[in-house]
């Protein structure tokens, strides 16, 4: 019950974050990609603070034996830079340019009651159920 | 430069990473939002769809409690259609599922552990979003 209530938390606050830096107007995230037009590199900057802060928090956490709620940290194993990594990055990267969505914000923004979030989120998870399909790892 | 709006950016940022540290600390999970949402389907037990679920609906309510109160008004794009948005949400989808992560998963929490697996991610997905922007922006001709 603990876990999930602090999951809850930890969502409501990452969601407000998501608001507040504008991720969540796809004109900015378009905007912010579009470095060779009208360049606003205001993205950097909720990169650079988020960044900056779990790497910070980070340190200390990962200096304890086990999180509060859990046993142990569940970190990916994974470590190879493979062929599903690259094309993965570049097909989410080409979807994210279009329709200037990620998928954070996009969730985040189910909360606005937008059509166009709706549509997305959808369209997202079904391509989520396709690739679980067609790859297995 | 248009808009630039570097400190409340900046504070933005500084939330999510607090709620990256707080999922960590007390779950020890990574704050990916795509394996998140992901598994909220698909995770092993009750208990781990459960707190993924619980995530989301935080989420999205992180996100209406902001619009409550400071409206967030999106310039409407004349290109944009719904057929664009269907694919723009399979192909983001299926390209985080294939590559393990998105924005947050990688381009934050990765990052912030110095994971190369992420690092390289984070410099591939932005890569291709700037050059998807500039060839797109060619095809529309705006």
């Amino acid at each position: 019950m603990l876990k999930i209530l602090s999951a809850l938390v930890a969502g409501v606050v990452f969601g407000v974050g998501l608001a507040l830096s504008q991720m969540v107007n796809p004109n900015k995230v378009i905007n912010f990609l579009d470095i060779t037009g009208q360049w606003d590199p205001s993205l950097m900057f909720v990169l650079g603070g988020a960044v900056l802060t779990t790497t910070v928090a980070y340190r200390f956490i990962f200096s304890k034996d086990k999180p509060v709620f859990d046993n142990d940290f569940q970190l990916p194993t994974l470590l190879k830079i493979d062929r599903q990594l690259l094309i993965g990055a570049v097909l989410f990267g080409a979807g994210w340019g279009v329709i200037g969505y990620c998928p954070g914000p996009v969730v985040a923004s189910l909360g606005f009651g937008f059509e166009e979030s709706l549509i997305v989120v959808i369209s997202m998870l079904a391509g989520m159920l396709l690739c679980r399909a067609i790859i297995r790892r | 430069m248009e808009n630039f709006t570097p400190y409340l950016s900046l504070a933005g940022g500084a939330l999510i990473g607090i709620s990256a540290s707080i999922l960590m600390y007390l779950n020890g999970r990574i704050a990916g939002i795509s394996g998140i949402v992901a598994g909220v389907f698909s995770a092993s037990s009750i208990t781990e769809k459960a707190w993924r679920l619980a995530f989301v609906i935080g989420l999205i309510i992180g996100g209406a409690i902001y619009m409550h109160f400071f409206p967030i008004t999106i310039a409407p794009r004349e290109f944009m259609s719904t057929e664009l948005l269907i694919v723009g949400g399979l192909v983001i989808g299926f390209g985080t599922a294939m590559g393990s992560g998105c924005t947050s998963g990688h381009g934050i929490c990765g990052v912030s552990r110095f994971s190369l697996r992420s690092l390289v991610a984070t410099a591939t997905f932005l890569l291709s979003g700037i050059v998807t922007v500039y060839v797109f922006k060619q095809i529309i001709g705006s």
